[in-house]
């Protein structure tokens, strides 16, 4: 189990701050944030190859200050792969074996496993020069796997390849590591990815863990305004709650059992709104946007623009009346 | 932790001082310290400042001479420019059978030495030469040998940047209205001016020392100033005029150097480059065909031609074809003696490669490392410093050695001496084929390593040392081709018991007959092939994965 406690580093008037995590024995935990968010450095440091200004790293309750990082146990899959230029696949995959000191015969053994294991069997003597993207990624999979380690990390592993093949890698790598069993630190800024591929998600925002929790319920309850937004949930309104329903800029609407009485600060899907005659919200189409399933719709009602999912397409400038589901509705 | 930060930086500052030491201590006792005691006998020769010498060098012709070496060199680079450029587009931006081949071939003039490229000429257009007219004693023979000597220098900087370049540069210039002219001045010509800034100081620093081809192929009006100091000093022993001469070229030299790195500082542009793959394409249309292959043709001829007849004329007796000249270079010469045994021209110029290529190995790789791990100031002077050899003239060298080193060993004596000449020269080379590569062994492959459970000394060995080592050993050939080939120091400081390759060519050429020319052209076929075994080996030891930028 892979407990961090209160984990700082500070890069000039950069810092990551206090950032508590812990990993589950055979869990997936995706750390998830923008670019400069941190989450490169809180997995560096897991790894042992940044130092923390602050905080502890522990291993089954033992801490890891001062362990270097070939001493930890840790296989670590790079964003640019990182594979040795003079080495071939083969003894790319080798080469945690041969740090241990296995012997030749087992260590080819093992590679070839490896490899299997990643769906490239039998590339052993390819150079890694000849790889191709997606072949890259899965040889620096294997050579992390090879070892053993006891702690899988991910630094964006699939970032640099295009977005079919992301799609394909993701659900590949989510039944590899659950058929292995295997603890893992995941770092993307891919949320599709994090939803994907782990147990539970930490939403991490300018060096600040944000919010912690499964899939499902970072996503249907975010925690604050900036998870949503990094979500992609931009309708946020402000309202004012009397039973079931609650007054808004852009219309009075319905709002889930449980929402609290008085001000309260509303996050609405785009998925929840739907083209009705009787609906409460009435405002002007600004502009469309078609995404295969349904259109993008963004709607100005009363002084605030609202994105809308819509299965048909009301032009720019009309008119038109949305009603809301309740159930695509959370408070902040 | 901070003192423990601390600690750590004075030993790493120890560790540099430990590492930076040989080869600063070689370039002090064999480059600054002798070329300081030219500056100080000619210009103090009894410890007060004399400017006699200044005077008889202006009187003696020292303008025309500067003035012969300025322009020649200036011309030879702007021909060999016109020359090469073509060359240079067509392996850029085209693909076609035997473009690999062609490429390796066509670097072979480069790293042949001066002396080979003198006598290959020599073979052409000198006495019974194949085209029939005598050129040699003209400054078009001279031209036409520098020409030849650095096409290969344009085709690889200026052909390895066009490669790269992006050209949808050119075709964005297209689309905005630019003719096929105005996008190569306005788009083409600039990009390419770093590579084409680089080219140009190398071929006109080498053209501006020309000293073997020049003593071979230039008469007696046609002298640059590398020829007059040597004719000065072993012909005419006026050391102070000498010391002069010499001190005027390496002038030249530092301002040419200077005016380039200002240049580059200036005009220095980022551009994204791409994979050369990305780039070539196969010619289309039968216009572009007849451009490829007239291109390829041409400077196949000119590159390939002298060599081939050099070879030609050395197993053309006259009675026919056959190996007489080789089996005439063990008899003894018209004088009775034997002017140089062959085979032991042969085992004196591969010992002395070896020597050299081991010094300048060590000491090479040694400042290689201060100046691709430690950064700064004095990282970048210690660079320059170890350049400068490179400029200076193997003359000018070779003097100095003979002047400077008889204490507090007499080395004047030692063969040592040619060797430990050879690896000043030699360095450079073995610097600027390492240095990039320990730079461009990236953090992330370290790291990859630690984490996979090496620690640190295993990583240097694991990542570090086979990634460099190809690279040195790339370097170490070059420095043997050098060492094979230096004819201008050696010239100076070799015993007449101790020829080398080059030596023994100049030597034959110098005797009269034909049994001598012959003899001259089958040396210099030996000494093509000696340095072109050890340049194909540079090629097979090319560290893989690591683009050629």
């Amino acid at each position: 189990m892979l407990e961090v406690q209160r984990a700082t580093v500070r890069v000039g008037d950069w810092s990551l701050e206090g950032v508590d995590l812990v990993v589950g024995d055979a869990e997936v935990l995706a750390v998830l944030g923008p670019s400069g968010s941190g989450k490169t450095t809180l997995l560096r440091a897991v790894a042992g190859l940044q130092a923390l200004d602050a905080g502890r790293i522990l291993w089954d309750g033992d801490d890891l200050a001062g362990v270097p990082p070939h001493r930890r146990g840790f296989g670590l899959v790079f964003q640019d792969f990182a594979l040795f230029p003079h080495l071939d696949v083969g003894r790319n995959v080798e080469f945690g074996l041969r740090m241990q000191g296995v012997p030749a015969a087992e260590r080819r053994r093992r590679a070839a496993a490896a490899l299997e294991r990643v769906e490239l069997p039998g590339i052993e003597r390819r150079r890694v020069a000849t790889l191709s993207g997606g072949e890259a990624q899965r040889v620096a999979l294997a050579r992390a796997l090879a070892p053993g380690p006891r702690l899988l990390l991910f630094d964006e592993p699939l970032g640099s390849l295009d977005r079919g093949l992301r799609e394909r890698l993701t659900g590949e790598l989510r039944r590899l590591l659950s058929s292995l069993g295997v603890t893992a630190l995941y770092v993307t800024h891919d949320q599709e990815e994090a939803f994907g591929l782990a147990d539970r998600v930490m939403i991490l925002e300018a060096g600040r863990a944000l919010q912690v929790g499964t899939p499902e319920e970072v996503w249907r309850v975010p925690d604050g305004e900036q998870v949503a937004r990094f979500l992609g949930l931009r309708n946020i309104l402000d309202g004012r709650v009397t039973g079931s329903r609650a007054e808004t800029a852009a219309g009075t609407i319905p709002v889930p059992p449980g929402t609290p009485e008085g001000p309260v600060r509303l996050v609405i899907r785009p998925g929840a709104f739907r083209l009705d005659p009787g609906g409460t919200i009435l405002g002007q189409v600004m502009a469309r946007t078609f995404r295969g399933e349904a259109y993008a719709v963004e709607v100005a009602a009363g002084g605030v623009v609202l994105e809308a999912h819509l299965p048909r397409a009301p032009s720019p400038g009309d008119q038109v009346r949305l009603a809301v589901d309740p159930a695509g509705i959370t408070h902040l | 932790m901070g003192l423990h930060r601390a600690a750590l930086t004075a030993r790493s500052r120890l560790a540099l001082a430990v590492v930076a030491a040989p080869p600063l201590v070689f370039l002090l006792a064999f480059f600054v310290w002798p070329v300081a005691s030219i500056v100080a006998t000619g210009l103090f020769p009894s410890g007060r400042f004399a400017g006699g010498a200044f005077r008889r060098a202006v009187e003696g012709g020292l303008p025309g001479v500067a003035w012969f070496t300025l322009w020649q060199a200036a011309a030879s680079t702007v021909l060999t420019l016109l020359v090469a450029l073509p060359g240079a587009y067509v392996f850029a931006r085209y693909d076609f059978p035997g473009k690999r081949l062609l490429r390796a071939l066509f670097a072979v003039p480069f790293v042949l030495p001066t002396v080979v490229v003198g006598t290959a000429f020599l073979a052409l257009i000198g006495p019974g030469g194949l085209l029939g007219i005598r050129l040699d004693g003209t400054i078009w023979a001279i031209l036409a040998a520098h020409v030849f000597f650095n096409v290969a220098v344009v085709l690889r900087t200026v052909g390895g940047l066009w490669s790269h370049l992006d050209p949808r540069l050119e075709e964005a210039a297209r689309l905005l209205g630019a003719s096929r002219g105005q996008v190569f001045t306005r788009v083409t010509l600039p990009l390419l001016r770093p590579a084409l800034a680089a080219a140009a100081s190398l071929v006109f620093l080498f053209t501006f020392t020309s000293f073997g081809t020049v003593l071979l192929l230039g008469g007696p009006g046609l002298a640059t100033l590398e020829v007059e100091i040597y004719r000065h000093t072993t012909a005419l022993f006026d050391l102070p005029l000498a010391a002069v001469l010499a001190l005027v070229q390496m002038a030249g030299v530092t301002a040419v150097l200077l005016a380039y790195s200002r240049y580059q500082e200036r005009r220095a542009v980022e551009q994204a480059l791409r994979p050369a793959i990305e780039v070539a394409r196969r010619p289309g249309t039968p216009a572009e065909r007849a451009l490829v292959g007239g291109t390829v043709a041409g400077t196949a001829l000119l590159l390939l031609g002298p060599p081939a007849v050099l070879v030609a004329r050395s197993l053309n007796t006259g009675e026919g074809w056959g190996l007489g000249y080789y089996r005439a270079l063990g008899r003894p010469g018209r004088a009775g003696a034997l002017l140089v045994d062959p085979l032991r021209a042969v085992g004196n110029s591969v010992s002395f490669a070896l020597v050299a290529t081991a010094v300048a190995l060590v000491v090479g790789l040694l400042a290689a490392v201060v100046i691709a791990y430690h950064r700064g100031r004095a990282s970048r002077w210690f660079d320059t410093l170890l350049m400068l050899p490179l400029g200076t003239s193997a003359v000018t060298i070779g003097f100095g050695f003979l002047l400077a080193l008889d204490a507090p060993v007499d080395l004047r004596s030692s063969w040592l001496l040619i060797p430990l000449a050879h690896a000043l020269v030699a360095v450079p080379f073995v610097v600027r084929a390492v240095v990039p590569v320990m730079r461009a062994v990236r953090t992330r492959l370290r790291e990859a390593a630690a984490v996979l459970g090496a620690p640190p000394r295993r990583v240097w060995r694991e990542v570090d040392l086979p990634l460099v080592s190809r690279a040195a050993a790339a370097g170490a050939g070059f420095a043997a081709a050098v060492s094979l080939g230096e004819f201008g120091a050696t010239a100076f400081i070799a015993r007449p018991d101790t020829p080398t390759l080059p030596l023994a060519v100049f030597r034959f050429l110098g005797q009269p007959g034909r049994l001598n020319f012959g003899r001259a052209m089958a040396m210099s076929v030996i000494l093509m092939v000696v340095t072109a075994a050890a340049v194909a080996l540079i090629d097979r030891l090319r560290p893989p994965g690591l683009e050629e930028f």
